[in-house]
């Protein structure tokens, strides 16, 4: 051991460095990192990508300090539930501050990633201004910019690679940003503007994409018609990745011929999706590479019913990843499995958002899948009705699942035909997926189903939790039994004080909690306050200012704690109180 | 308290008119009400004990309303108001309303309403049923629910297997020519269709009401349907 140890030593810096290449992932580097002084200093001074989950556990000057010579960085901001309308827009997650420390630090930014965090033009114009080698700029779910900041960036931004944005609200300011590509800019690998709601300069775009030899892939908004669609096609035969915009057009024309000419040459298109406004009898254009697909993505056009999703879907056989909504029913499902033999991962999305009214999917079409598709680990499935035969049938059939998210419409709606809660068909998934490392549960369910997640789910990191489980007996089982736990949200639950406070220690090892109308008090929020000072407890109380003195005994409405080694957040507004 | 809404009540027998339009109201009232209840909102009449083992998506046509467990409110928020559930995020709701909102001219709509409730009635039957025939992508789902509706009725060869039937050509001419039921159904026109000769989606959009003939009455539509059975042969 010893003199193991003093061998590494015997190695220059460089070495080790070299070494430390070869780990990618942050957690890698982060456990090496642990494992004495040296190897933290060289680590450090190697690491050029550095992750942070969440935006406001540490400053980015001490990120700087630590990590010099990062050349990427990944933030993400509000948490999970803030998908859901549950946290207010300006509850925080602004990048500008760690723009403006970056830009202080002379660090030489080339790549960065945000989710749900508010950005503004500004600080896209920052971005653009001083980082001459900035290549990458991912954006998913932010808001607070517009069109005016992606011209910032088309614009400087001479080497850019890679801008992709996912899902963003984004104001258009109709200012003919993609215009703003110089002609000298001919470094796109993959542009992706699908959230965008107004027009783009179509000359503009297929000259782009002809000077862009090394355009893998491109997702266009539904301005882009389906003729320049073409047209760009004819450009770009080797996209690799390709999202369309308005699908729309009347078949017998040459357009449309010219269409099915030019996608049948794209041999190298393995991902497909877009379809935002789609007309049934244009897919046929499709057929053609769906042989060659891996991964497609349908969920935006509620339009296309049953029978026409199954037509496409019988020829992707080499299909890994899908994307639908309801419409495709129990017997659009049975045609997936019987088709898709490949398939990883699954997402049946709600066509009915406001889930007013039923959707065609229930637990059969699930069953099918997981007969069908023993390749299956990662699933997102909205639903009628579920039964816990047909959740046990699954984990027998799929024991491979990472991710396992099943929502019913009916937030507590028991097993179809026993009626009986549904917590063993969930406790069966646990007890099977050894591997399960995300989980959201719904349905009626006990502290019962709460046994099992911490008796046998000890992968799992991630849990989401609304309208389940009995007493505070269901949240300690699973924050005793999860060990790698690092983010819980739970809503409308009956957990209180108990299970909040009986073991305070667990919520440093873990990324962040969060509960909504819950049972949980004041008194217990700022007692956990005090006794953990590396913890941030934020209490989010739209409606009323916050009083000096509330009532210890009235309970949070929200409550929001996550670890964090630099304090209360200065930026936090006026309904947000750090306790 | 949660409790399960007990077999009691799915099997309650109550009076009136059919139950007021399917789908758009967004006050749904509370399970625990006494009024109107959201699952029963319709003629819900169950005659098969066992209805809640069958899942079949038309009895069970409405949601009932999720309670949270941790409020002690004394009427419990109704579905519609839950705020984030279910949990879809902004973008995609934004996205699929507006696609809503903007009807596609071209055969494949996607806006309109999500629902498209009309009310049955079979020549005989002491009460009228409500489909949301939305539910379904073909005449054939519409036949496998109708008769598993009305199959507890003594309507002769319009249950189930004889509304089977109707669909199976080879045997919809002795049928017919048997003439015990012909599907119809009122347009927006108001006249009286037979069930079958248009599109799926052009039939989702113009019927109003459906109506299961039997009797003498359909022995008069047969000869045309017959006529159009050997054209289509």
């Amino acid at each position: 051991m010893h003199s193991f140890h003093s061998m590494l030593n015997y190695f220059p810096e460089e070495v080790l460095e070299h070494i430390f290449d070869f780990l990618t992932s942050h957690r890698d580097r982060n456990a090496v990192s642990l494992v004495c002084k040296s190897w933290y200093a060289v680590e450090r001074f190697s690491r050029e990508k550095v992750f942070v989950g969440n935006c406001y556990a540490i400053s980015p000057e001490r990120l700087i300090a630590r990590f010099p010579r990062v050349r990427s960085l990944t933030l993400k901001g509000k948490p999970h539930f803030a998908d859901f309308n549950l946290v207010p827009n300006d509850w925080g997650g602004y990048v500008q501050p760690w723009i403006e420390s970056i830009v202080r630090g002379r660090v030489n930014l080339e790549e960065l990633r945000l989710k749900r965090m508010l950005v503004s033009d500004e600080s896209l114009e920052l971005l653009a201004t001083f980082f001459p080698n900035f290549k990458s700029l991912v954006l998913v779910s932010c808001e607070g910019f517009t069109t005016d900041g992606l011209a910032a960036i088309a614009s400087n931004c001479r080497f850019l690679r890679e801008l992709d944005l996912q899902e963003n609200e984004v104001e258009d300011r109709r200012g003919q940003w993609l215009s703003c590509f110089p002609d000298s800019c001919t470094s796109l690998v993959s542009l992706n503007f699908t959230c965008l709601k107004g027009e783009v300069n179509l000359a503009s775009l297929e000259r782009l994409v002809a000077r862009c030899r090394n355009l893998r892939s491109l997702r266009v908004n539904n301005a882009v018609p389906l003729d320049a669609l073409q047209r760009i096609l004819a450009q770009a035969p080797q996209l690799v990745d390709l999202g369309t915009g308005s699908f729309v057009h009347d078949p017998d024309t040459e357009s449309y011929n010219k269409l099915e000419t030019s996608m049948q040459k794209c041999t190298s298109i393995t991902s497909l999706s877009g379809f935002l406004d789609v007309s049934a009898r244009c897919l046929p254009a499709v057929y053609p590479i769906c042989g060659q697909l891996t991964s497609l993505n349908l969920s935006y056009a509620p339009g296309i019913y049953s029978d026409e999703l199954v037509k496409l879907i019988c020829y992707c056989n080499r299909l890994e990843r899908l994307l639908v909504l309801d419409t495709i029913g129990d017997k659009g499902l049975g045609v997936v499995a019987s088709s898709c033999k490949e398939l990883q991962e699954l997402r049946v999305f709600l066509s009915d958002v406001y889930g007013i009214g039923n959707t065609a999917v229930t637990e059969e079409g699930l069953v099918a899948i997981s007969a069908g598709c023993p390749k299956l680990n990662s699933i997102l499935y909205f639903c009628q009705q579920m039964t816990n035969e047909a959740l046990i049938m699954v984990a027998k059939n799929c024991p491979n699942f990472i991710r396992f998210r099943l929502c019913t419409l009916n937030p507590t709606v028991p097993d179809a035909i026993t009626m009986q809660p549904l917590d063993e068909g969930f406790g069966a998934i646990v007890k099977s997926c050894k591997d399960l490392k995300r989980l959201s549960i719904s349905g009626l369910l006990t502290d019962q189903v709460f046994l099992y997640i911490g008796r046998y789910a000890k992968q799992l990191e991630m849990l989401s939790i609304a309208f389940a489980g009995d007493s505070d007996k269901g949240m300690l089982s699973v924050l005793n039994g999860c060990k790698k736990l690092k983010k819980l949200e739970i809503r409308d639950c009956p957990f209180g004080n108990v299970a909040l406070l009986a073991d305070m220690g667990k919520y440093e090892t873990m990324r962040s909690l969060w509960m909504s109308s819950c049972e949980v008090t004041f008194g217990a929020c700022k007692t956990l306050a005090q006794k953990m000072p590396r913890l941030n407890v934020e209490i989010i109380n739209e409606n009323d200012q916050i009083e000096a003195s509330v009532d210890d005994k009235q309970k949070v409405e929200k409550m929001y704690l996550y670890r964090t080694l630099v304090g209360p957040r200065k930026d936090a507004p006026g309904f947000v109180w750090t306790l | 308290m949660r409790s399960i809404m007990g077999d009691y009540e799915e099997t309650e027998l109550r009076l009136g008119l059919p139950g007021a339009g399917g789908g758009g109201n967004e006050g749904e009232t509370s399970r625990n009400s006494s009024g109107k209840r959201g699952f029963l909102e319709t003629v819900d009449l169950n005659l098969n004990l066992n209805n809640s083992s069958d899942g079949n998506q038309v009895e069970d046509m409405k949601q009932k309303n999720p309670i949270p467990a941790s409020t002690d409110s004394a009427k419990p928020p109704n579905k519609a108001q839950v705020v984030g559930w279910p949990p879809v995020r902004s973008f995609r709701k934004n996205v699929l309303s507006v696609q809503k909102n903007t009807t596609a001219t071209d055969d494949n709509k996607s806006g309109g309403s999500s629902m498209a409730f009309v009310k049955v009635c079979v020549d005989g039957a002491p009460y009228l049923r409500k489909v949301d025939l939305k539910m379904y992508q073909s005449y054939q789902q519409l036949y496998d629910a109708l008769s598993k509706m009305f199959s507890s009725f003594t309507i002769g060869n319009c249950g189930s297997q004889g509304l089977k039937d109707f669909m199976n050509e080879s045997k919809l001419i002795d049928l017919l020519n048997g003439s015990d039921c012909v599907p119809t159904y009122e347009d927006k026109d108001g006249d009286w269709m037979l069930v079958g000769d248009v599109p799926w989606e052009m039939f989702v959009d113009s019927c109003k009401r459906i109506r299961i003939m039997k009797g003498s009455e359909a022995i008069g539509l047969a000869p045309r349907t017959v006529e159009r059975c050997k054209n289509r042969g």
